[in-house]
């Protein structure tokens, strides 16, 4: 082994302005975080609503939902997020194309796509973890909020979402911890997150080994911690006496 | 913005070339991830604390850092490796980092689901194996296993659809799957919507057909 390792790098000035290595990484970290948050309260709150309509009775709102489902979970993200960044700017009226491609700088336009691709990717996930909550309910529920007067809208305000939101927790901390790795194809339209910036500090340094460490590294704390996180959020609203509940 | 789709017609043979380049490197990824998964379910399962720990650790390790960035390690770090061990210094190539990137990322996901197969035989079963005389080695190859996997069919099936997406990510290091084919290709006829699009109903068509095959499939295996 003749590699020169060196884990000093992160101190060491890039050349570029007045920046350490370690600059670079917290922006990557900064942009990965934005990117995973926003598209996230996409997911959730569409992912929310499809889920609902797949439970629904009737014909056309589950046909809807159902079909949303299949379209995004059967190509690959890949394509696309390639879709919402090359393509859909060229469709949208010549004004918001304008702006889209020369009124924000090319950062907020690959951040702008890899939101909405996200969220919308994760969405379906989100809408079948919802609809599996909602399905796990004893029937009771439902028709026991209808007897006492509760409209549908009511039902699955007060009755049946509370207890399937609560009951999903840890699907929906799977799909949580997957939107931040995905966001990582952002690096793949230019955008200038994590992984991208591993990549430049391997480049302009040539410490390979020790950018993709500490890259490996930060991945695997903030899985680990958003983790610890979501099983705390999990034993706080956890119904007694239901899904291994304690009390 | 009109869409023109009759240059697509032309450009099939070379098309199917990049879609060649994806099943081979999505058979060779979910032969070599199902035999390492099943290792690694077979050393986490085990009495030995060590190898059991091994197992556990290298699943949650790779189940928490993103595909991407695998793909980028094995592409810098296996050819500098190989290099090293070979002392041979020609280019190993995209492919085989590739290969190794997914059959390594892979078999965590892989070993999750042999685990959780194995788990779901009786323990009856491994009891009346030992009490024939088998050994454990027997006891898995001839009993345990042929019963995990078959009840496992259709969950390792669509675990591979989602590898057969995730392929397109080979497109990180240049190698020319169907995808990276069909952007290159719609680029050089200045069609690169159109290319783009169709490149996007092949991948849904085929990932749309295999469900609904496992999904059949599913109803027949269950118990």
């Amino acid at each position: 082994m003749n590699y020169h390792w060196d884990w000093g790098i992160f101190f060491k000035s890039t050349g570029v302005g007045s920046e350490i290595y370690l600059n670079w990484f917290v922006s990557g970290l900064g942009w990965t975080i934005a990117v995973a948050l926003a598209g996230w309260a996409i997911a959730l709150l569409l992912g929310s609503v499809l889920g609902v309509m797949r439970t629904l009775p009737g014909k056309l709102l589950p046909t809807i939902a159902t079909t949303y489902v299949e379209l995004f979970r059967n190509v690959p993200l890949l394509v696309q997020l390639f879709i919402w960044y090359f393509l859909v700017p060229d469709l949208l009226p010549t004004p918001l194309e304008m702006w889209f491609k020369q009124g924000i700088s090319p950062a907020a336009s690959a951040y702008l796509s890899v939101v909405v691709c996200l969220g919308l990717f994760t969405a379906a996930r989100v809408c079948e973890q919802v609809r599996t909550g909602i399905q796990a309910l004893p029937r009771g529920q439902n028709n026991a909020a209808l007897a006492m007067g509760f409209s549908t809208a009511q039902a699955y305000r007060f009755v049946l979402l509370p207890q399937a939101f609560r009951i999903i927790i840890p699907p929906l901390t799977s799909e949580f911890l997957n939107i931040f790795k995905n966001s990582s194809v952002a690096s793949l339209i230019g955008l200038m997150e994590l992984l991208a910036q591993t990549k430049q500090t391997a480049e302009f340094s040539a410490n390979i080994f020790e950018a993709f460490t500490l890259a490996t590294l930060i991945y695997f704390v903030l899985n680990m911690s958003l983790m610890g996180f979501m099983a705390w959020v999990e034993k706080r609203v956890r119904i007694p006496g239901m899904m291994g509940g304690s009390k | 913005m009109a869409l023109d789709f009759s240059q697509i017609i032309p450009a099939l043979p070379g098309l199917a070339d990049g879609m060649v380049l994806t099943l081979k490197l999505l058979v060779m990824a979910v032969g070599g991830g199902v035999v390492l998964g099943t290792l690694l379910a077979l050393a986490r399962l085990s009495d030995n604390l060590l190898l059991s720990r091994l197992a556990k650790w290298y699943v949650n390790y790779f189940r928490s850092i993103p595909l991407l960035l695998v793909i980028s390690w094995f592409y810098l770090v296996v050819p500098m490796v190989l290099s090293w061990i070979t002392g041979d210094l020609t280019p190993v190539g995209a492919f085989t980092s590739c290969l190794v990137a997914f059959v390594m990322f892979e078999a965590a996901y892989f070993s999750e689901i042999v685990r959780a197969g194995i788990q779901s035989i009786s323990r009856g079963q491994i009891n009346a194996a030992y009490a024939l005389g088998m050994s454990y080695g027997h006891a898995m190859r001839l009993v345990i296993l042929p019963q995990a996997f078959r009840k496992m069919m259709p969950l390792l099936l669509q675990q591979s659809i989602i590898l057969f997406q995730d392929t397109s990510l080979v497109y990180a290091v240049g190698l020319m799957d169907f995808l990276n084919t069909a952007r290159s290709k719609g680029d050089v006829v200045g069609l690169p919507h159109e290319f783009l699009l169709f490149a996007g109903a092949v991948y849904f068509v085929i990932s749309f057909g295999a469900s609904q095959w496992v999904k059949r499939l599913q109803k027949r295996f269950a118990v």
